[in-house]
This record gives structure tokens, C-alpha cells and sequence, in this order.
């Protein structure tokens, strides 16, 4: 058994002496008798660590690691750098606690500052928050951001995806917030439908850009009619892409979040991931959990702090906006060192790359016989409809290591490329694909 | 102080690069072209290393050394959790691939529940709260469910301790319940009174902590779940303490009709600064009709998720199924450990905490002076009153020992409070240690407080000014 003690047997029973027991058991002697386990919880006994990894080795094995991944919908496969592998173990960073003493934690909080700065530069917002459990309950988070007395609505266009609508409406469910949907018209917005939805009892039209569909959104357009009812617009975004895409700011929006996954983060079988939050500096007061702030010491030190804390759990309880207490903040360093890592350049080729292996590969199932669902412009993701039920090509793509793209019904399916597919990856799948049809 | 990483830019310097895009450029519309590259740094590999190893230098883990804050229960984070998580098998899965694919991980899971399960006395569980705070929400949400299917809509109350953690009162309004507060009684638990007045049909639920947050396990427990029940309402377990009683006691059987756990506490997860955490929610049948979709169950044929089609089901709590990566040392931890090494860490974690406040309680007062579960409060209010040196003051000096200092002003209602959690993975040695420290500040409060009111001295900054933080913010860097 592993049982992590430092103190032996010995020193327990010292320990014990010195404050008037004779046993372990008797530390619970005020507890009422009758709640006291009477016989060992019903689990295995401890085992040696070599036995543990064992097992623990044995469960993973069983599982089908692809080679080639051609699934996203928010999740994705990216390389992750070795020195970002390597630093985000430092055991001072793992194990360390919220760093509320400032003092002892100025490196922690650089690098959340230092997080929060790079949010904002690939966004163009002002202010960032320290990030929140993953985007789908950033996306939930922001409705309490935009919501006033008189507007209560919120507009979500039916290309989001499924699970953030559904976070969204989890969160919502018992607060006066109605969620309307907005329809789409060949994959994106429709126009028509949002302005005759959008009124002055909106507080905000969320919209997701790239949007699940892959395609792209006309955000200028759509920010000046929905501001011009008051409204204000959230941008749903996968933060790769903005190494190559016009940024919200840009575009008018007032809040950016998203998954951050795909900065430098495992796919991990969906978690721990990392909502990030960024906004226009007026709706700072309104962003939810931690914030980091530059400041001095007392000898006029640049030195940073948890701060703006008036608007969390720990100090308006039941008045606050959100029980959010931690942030991600391991998966917040890890995401920092990533960008710091590839850099602006690097940010730029992985999404263009991301794009082009895409473009690429739609294009050659295009000539297969696929046909692309929706005819607007795409990013990294797109819709084919196929000649082959989704269950065949699952199959035959599983059979040559390739987990295939997302099956939306029998026909349709989501492809996602990353800088991480060759051009010789996309050819074998195409060829396989050919092989099939024929 | 460090450099930002900003400052250590230099116009294209570069760390990691990628091989030339093997496939045709695309030209997208220049509309929805970024207009100018975002400002990140522009770094060497040897820049990224130095800069985070400096910035590594500047932060205090665990493994730096003794972390005594009460309720947060910082314990030993093992390795071989590290290990575990990072295997190829669990990291590179991709969360849409099919059950079918992945039964190392599916059986993981249900294995994690099912242990869960067992050490709190619950009946089923979901790993899909990403944190304590996601799941005391998600338990708030599954008993309004549970009051909405019995047609029971009058219930618009949740009732907390004054005691309690903020996210019980924060959770509880978000899910659309007014807050009432009850007092403690002399000896830091519920007051049982006060509690039989505020109970009636309007009330949804009581959150509790038990041992509470003054690290007292309360002896009325049994009776307040029952008169809670006996009012139609139900009773939350925020299992933020479970650390003190793993293997002796258990919510299940207290009472609770759903618990929620702290992995990232009571299960030796690494608290990585702030998070990623896990907070996995307990039920008793009762309740499971109403799990959130994307909880693990398995079936007659196999195993499938919640989702759309369960319609009593309060919705998706987040997007897929959990923090796994944090799931899977919780489960190596509980290998590891066993039903054996559970009951002793638990233990060992009271007789430590017992053990520090027997040497402590004539150099300070103890809140609640009876034998306490795994943490204990001690009031400093004397020693402000008779030296001007307060708990802040006192925690500002312990920076310059190498060690983090304890909760301080938590629960609110023990002034100038310091709340001490050893937890059972600390040595005899370091607490002694710490014993010391504690008087000899004590003692120099009174011979020489200036000494103590100009620390710390061996911090890379003193005494941070928060105020300015918070009038005059600075979220990000301040480019030229």
C-alpha cells in the first residue's frame, strides 16, 4: 500500500500520547457511535505503486489511439511542443495552490497576467479573465454579462454547437433568461430571421464563428444590426483560428469566449479543458472568476494580484454572479506557453495550415463524389454529404488508423484537418475512400 | 522581479517551428483576413525555459514545502497520478470516439464511480462537475428536478450555515433559490433551534459541510437530515471536508441525499494553482432519474452517456463528461491507497490536525476548543487587540519561513481566524516546525512588533497593494 504518510507507526502512537489517546479510533470518539463504519469500506486493499501502473497501463492499452485524426468539433489535435510539455510539469506550478498570497505566488500570477495578455492580442479585447472550466460554461457564463432588467432574451443561432446551446440552457433553466433560437440559412446566419428577432429585449445574439459547421460568419454585418437594437454581440471562437482570422474586436464583438483546447492541450477524452473569457473593457465589472492586476509593492515594485475580487463567491456569496471558484489555471500556463512557443508566426501557419490541409481535403473528396453540404466560404472544417453511409466509411477509415470525421447522420459528416495531417495522410484516406465507391 | 515574457520579445525570434504546408495556399476574402499579426512573444526555446524556470523560482507548491491552509486540504500530490494521466491511452483520445473503442477508459470511469460511491454511501455518481463549485450547482439543479417531478413548486428556499463556504451561497442562487442563513451554536455547529424555526414547506434543501468548516464534525447530523426530510426537503453534502473521515463515516449514511467531492482535495489531485479540479456528485437513488446528460451508466447492454432522450435529466452541465485526465489520478490515487490507506490517511490527517492544535491552544485561542477532525481554528483577536499585530500581519511574517501561510479570515465568523489543515502527509518534523515558528512570532509580536509589521523580508515583493490593484486596473500588458 502506498499510503503517502511520513509519519511512522511509532511517531503515531508518540503523537497520539502527547494529546491523551490511545488510538486512531478514538480521534472519533465525539462522533455519534452509530455512524462509525463498523467493518472496511468495501475496495480492494492498497497496492504497490508498480502494481497501480500496472493496471492503470493495462486500462489505457485498451484503448484505440488513432494515428490520423480527421474529427474536431471544437476538440483537435494540434502538436504540442515539447518545452510546453516539459514546463507545464514544474512541480512549484502543479502543485501550488490559488495564489492568494500574493507575495509567494508572483509567478503564478505573471503567468496568468501573462495569459490574460496574449487572450487579448489574438482576440483584440481589453480585458481577459483567468478562465473559467472549459467553453461551453464560458459561453453559459456570458449570458450573466450581458443581461439587464429589461432584456432578458438571448439569440443563439442553431449552427452553435449542440453542447454549448445546451450548457447555455442548463445554466439558465431556473432564471429568468429566455434562449431563442435563430435560424440558418445554407449553414449560416440568416439574416431575415435575426433581424426579426432582434429587439430591444435582447441583451445579445451569441454566435460561434468559425461556426460548428466550419463556415464562416459575416460578423461585420451581423454586429451592426444587432447593436443597432442595443444588443451586443458574443463571439463563440476556437482561439487557433485567430492566428489567421480577423480578430472579434475587429469585427464589433463585445465578448469573445471559447474552448482553448487546441492550444497546446490533449484532446484528453474532454477535460480538463479551457473556457477563456475576454471582453470590452466597459464589461470588466460584469466577467466572472479570477483576474489577475498589475500593481506595485510597497517599495514601488511591479508586482501582480488576484484582484477585482468584489465580484466573486468569497465575498458577495449568494449576490454574486456566478459560485465559479477556480479557474484552470494549470491548462491557463499551458495554453500561454504554447502561444509563447509558436509565437505570432507559428499561430498564423498552424491555422493557415489548419485551412489549407482542409480546402485540400474537401477538394479530393469533392472529386470522389462527396458533395459539400453548405456553399459559403470554411476554415478547418467543413460538411460533406457522401455517396457511402457514415457507418461504412467509419470502418474503413478505423481499418487504416484513421479516426474519421464527425457523423452528423447517416450521410453527413464534420471533417476537421490540423497543421498535424500530411498531404501523404489525406491521399491514403482519399485512395481508401476511392477503393470503397468503386 | 521577472521580466513578462513580452519584455523578453525580439523581433522574429522564434522557438518551435513547423515544416512548409505540403498542400495548395487558399485565398479566403480579405474580409475575413486578420489585419496585423497578434502581438505574441517572440522567443527562443532557451527564452521560454529560462523565462518559466524564473518564474517556476517564484511560486511555492507543496513540494516546496509545509501548506497549511485550512479547507483546501493540500496534501502530497504523488507522481505516479502524473504518470497515470499522461499515458498516450487516455491523452490522445479524442472525446467523440465511440464507447466501443475506448473500454479502458469506460471502465475506468465506471470503476472511479463505483469507488466513489462506496467511500461516501451514495448510490450513483457523475464525473462530468468540473470543480466543487460546478458540483454543488449541478446537486442544487438535480434537487430542483427532483422537487419539480414531485409537482412540489413552492420550495424556493436553500438554507446555509453562516459558516459555509461562498459557492454554497453563490450556487444556490444560480440556480434560482432564495438564500437563508442559520446561526451556529457555542460549539460551531448548526443550531439546531434556529434551524427548526427557518424549516418549512418552502424549503428546497440544506448544504452542509461535515466536519463543518471549523473542522467539526457535527453531533447532531443525523437529526438535522431528519428534520429536514420529515419537511419534504433534501440535504447537500458539500464533501469539501471529506478528508477527515474516509473509511470511519460516510454522508450516505448521515443522511445527504447528494454530496458532492473535491478531487483536487480529498483525493490528492494537484491544485495547479488554481485548478483544473473535479468535482464528482453523489446520489441516492432518489435522485439519479435526474443525473446530467453526459454521466457515464451503464445498461442492460453496455454502457452509453445521458443525453437528450433521458428528459428528466436537468441538461448538460458542461461540454462532455469531466475532467478525465483529473479523474484518473483520483482512481490511481484510491488504488494506491485502498480501503486501508483511506481509513489511515483520514486518521492521520485528524491526529495531525489534533496533534498541532494540543500544542498550539496555549499560544492561541482555539475557537472551538473539543477534538477537532482534520483542521482547526485559532482566533489571533487577542493578540490584535493587545499588540496591533493581526492574522494577516502574522501570516506576512511566516512568508519569510518557507512556508505557506494558513486560511486566514475563514469562516467568517471566528475573528482574526487562521484555519491550520496539516493533512496526514505531513511529518511530525515540519509541524513542530511550524509549532515553533508560531510561538516565537507570538512572542515578537509583543517584544518588537515593527519586526513583524515590516515583513516580509525575503519575498521578491513586499506587501502588495491591492487597493490600487482594484481601483486603477491593469488586466494586461501595456505594450509600447
Amino acid at each position: 500500500m502506498a499510503d503517502y504518510l511520513s509519519n511512522t507507526p511509532d511517531q503515531q502512537v508518540q503523537m497520539l500520547k502527547e494529546i491523551g489517546l490511545n488510538s486512531l479510533e478514538e480521534l472519533y470518539a465525539n462522533l455519534p457511535q452509530d455512524l462509525i463504519l463498523q467493518k472496511p469500506l468495501n475496495l480492494a486493499l492498497g497496492q504497490s505503486e508498480f502494481s497501480v501502473f500496472d493496471t492503470l497501463k493495462d486500462l489505457s492499452s485498451k484503448n484505440k489511439v488513432y494515428k490520423t485524426i480527421l474529427r474536431g468539433a471544437g476538440v483537435e489535435h494540434h502538436y504540442i511542443p515539447s518545452v510546453v510539455k516539459q514546463l507545464s510539469n514544474r512541480e512549484e506550478f502543479v502543485s501550488a495552490y490559488t495564489p492568494y498570497q500574493s507575495e509567494l505566488s508572483q509567478g503564478i500570477l505573471q503567468s496568468i497576467f501573462e495569459y490574460q495578455s496574449s487572450m487579448c492580442e489574438i482576440t483584440g479585447m481589453d480585458v481577459c479573465n483567468a478562465s473559467v472550466y472549459d467553453g461551453a460554461t464560458a459561453a453559459a457564463e456570458a449570458i450573466q454579462m450581458v443581461i439587464e432588467k429589461n432584456r432578458r432574451k438571448i439569440l443563439v443561432p442553431k449552427n452553435i454547437h449542440p453542447q454549448v446551446v445546451s450548457v447555455m440552457r442548463t445554466y439558465t433553466q431556473w432564471l429568468n433568461v429566455e434562449i431563442v433560437d435563430v435560424e440558418c440559412r445554407d449553414g449560416v446566419v440568416d439574416m431575415d430571421d435575426l433581424k426579426s428577432k432582434c429587439d430591444d429585449n435582447c441583451a445579445a445574439l451569441f454566435i460561434q464563428h468559425p461556426n460548428y459547421f466550419g463556415l464562416l460568419e459575416d460578423v461585420m454585418d451581423i454586429s451592426q444590426v444587432v447593436h443597432s437594437t442595443g444588443a451586443k454581440l458574443v463571439q463563440y471562437t476556437n482561439p487557433m483560428t485567430l492566428g489567421y482570422l480577423k480578430t472579434p474586436r475587429a469585427n464589433g464583438v463585445d465578448i469573445a469566449i471559447g474552448e482553448a483546447q487546441p492550444l497546446g492541450i490533449p484532446m484528453s477524452y474532454g477535460g480538463p479543458f479551457l473556457g477563456f473569457m475576454a471582453a470590452s473593457a466597459d464589461l470588466v465589472r460584469r466577467l466572472p472568476g479570477r483576474i489577475v492586476g498589475q500593481t506595485v509593492d510597497e517599495n514601488g515594485k511591479r508586482a501582480f494580484t488576484l484582484t477585482l475580487q468584489a465580484r466573486e463567491q468569497h465575498i458577495r456569496r449568494e449576490k454574486a454572479s456566478s459560485s465559479i471558484c477556480s479557474n484552470q489555471a494549470l491548462m491557463a500556463l499551458t495554453a500561454s506557453m504554447y502561444l509563447a512557443s509558436v509565437g505570432p508566426s507559428g499561430l498564423k501557419e498552424v491555422s493557415e495550415h489548419s485551412m489549407r490541409k482542409a480546402h485540400y481535403f474537401a477538394n479530393e473528396l469533392v472529386k470522389l463524389g462527396f458533395k459539400l453540404k453548405y456553399s459559403g466560404p470554411y476554415f478547418h472544417e467543413f460538411v460533406t454529404v457522401s455517396p457511402l453511409e457514415n457507418t461504412v466509411i467509419e470502418r474503413v477509415l478505423d481499418e487504416i488508423n484513421v479516426l474519421s470525421g464527425l457523423s452528423l447522420s447517416s450521410h453527413e459528416t464534420l471533417w476537421c484537418c490540423t497543421e498535424t495531417i500530411k498531404k501523404e495522410d489525406i491521399d491514403r484516406v482519399v485512395n481508401r475512400l476511392k477503393e470503397v465507391i468503386v | 522581479m521577472s521580466q513578462l515574457i513580452f519584455e523578453r520579445s525580439v523581433p522574429f525570434r522564434r522557438a518551435v517551428r513547423f515544416d512548409t504546408c505540403d498542400v495548395p495556399e487558399v485565398k479566403l476574402d480579405e474580409k475575413y483576413v486578420r489585419l496585423s499579426k497578434a502581438r505574441l512573444p517572440e522567443v527562443s526555446e532557451v527564452d521560454i525555459v529560462r523565462h518559466y524556470m524564473e518564474l517556476s523560482r517564484y511560486s511555492f507548491g507543496v513540494d516546496n514545502g509545509f501548506y497549511p491552509l485550512g479547507s483546501c486540504t493540500m496534501k502530497y500530490n504523488p507522481k505516479l497520478n502524473e504518470f497515470a494521466a499522461s499515458l498516450e491511452g487516455f491523452t490522445s483520445i479524442h472525446p467523440d470516439q465511440a464507447l466501443s473503442s475506448i473500454p479502458g477508459t469506460v471502465e475506468l470511469m465506471d470503476k472511479l464511480s463505483l469507488s466513489l460511491t462506496e467511500i461516501t454511501g451514495m448510490d450513483a455518481f457523475t464525473l462530468q462537475p468540473a470543480a466543487g463549485a460546478h458540483g454543488e450547482f449541478t446537486g442544487l439543479l438535480l434537487i430542483r428536478a427532483y422537487h419539480k417531478a414531485h409537482n412540489d413548486n413552492k420550495r424556493t428556499k436553500v438554507i446555509v450555515p453562516d459558516s459555509s463556504h461562498g459557492t454554497n451561497p453563490a450556487s444556490a442562487s444560480m440556480a434560482g433559490y432564495t438564500v437563508v442563513s442559520v446561526p451556529s451554536n457555542n460549539e460551531g455547529g448548526v443550531d439546531v433551534e434556529a434551524l427548526k424555526a427557518v424549516l418549512n414547506d418552502e424549503v428546497a434543501a440544506l448544504m452542509l459541510t461535515n466536519p463543518n468548516t471549523l473542522g467539526l464534525f457535527d453531533p447532531n447530523i443525523s437529526e438535522i437530515a431528519r428534520l429536514v426530510h420529515e419537511v419534504g426537503g433534501l440535504v447537500y453534502y458539500d464533501g469539501a471536508n471529506l478528508n477527515a473521515i474516509m473509511g470511519t463515516a460516510r454522508p450516505g449514511d448521515m443522511g445527504f441525499d447528494v454530496v458532492h467531492l473535491n478531487l483536487h482535495k480529498t483525493f490528492s489531485t494537484p491544485h495547479g494553482g488554481g485548478g483544473p479540479g473535479s468535482g464528482p456528485v453523489g446520489v441516492k437513488s432518489c435522485l439519479v432519474p435526474y443525473l446530467p446528460q453526459g454521466t457515464l451508466i451503464k445498461e442492460a447492454y453496455g454502457y452509453r452517456y445521458i443525453d437528450e432522450r433521458d428528459t428528466l435529466s436537468i441538461g448538460r452541465m458542461r461540454s462532455y463528461y469531466g475532467n478525465f485526465l483529473v479523474n484518473v489520478r483520483a482512481y490511481t490515487y484510491i488504488l494506491s491507497l485502498g480501503c486501508d490507506g483511506l481509513k489511515s490517511a483520514s486518521q492521520n490527517a485528524v491526529l495531525n490536525a489534533n496533534y498541532m492544535m494540543n500544542a498550539l491552544k496555549d499560544t492561541f485561542p482555539v475557537a472551538y476548543p473539543q477534538t477537532c477532525m482534520h483542521e482547526f481554528v485559532i482566533s489571533l483577536a487577542q493578540l490584535k487587540k493587545e499588540t496591533e499585530i493581526s492574522a494577516k500581519d502574522i501570516c506576512k511574517a511566516l512568508l519569510d519561513y518557507q512556508m505557506h501561510p494558513p486560511t486566514m479570515y475563514f469562516p467568517l465568523i471566528v475573528h482574526e481566524a487562521l484555519m491550520i489543515e496539516p493533512t496526514e502527509t505531513e511529518s511530525k518534523e515540519s509541524m513542530d516546525n511550524f509549532i515553533q515558528v508560531l510561538k516565537d512570532l507570538k512572542q515578537l509580536a509583543y517584544d518588537d512588533p515593527q519586526k513583524i509589521l515590516n515583513a516580509p523580508y525575503t519575498t521578491p515583493v513586499k506587501r502588495v497593494d491591492d487597493v490600487q490593484a482594484a481601483r486603477n486596473p491593469i488586466l494586461k500588458y501595456q505594450f509600447k
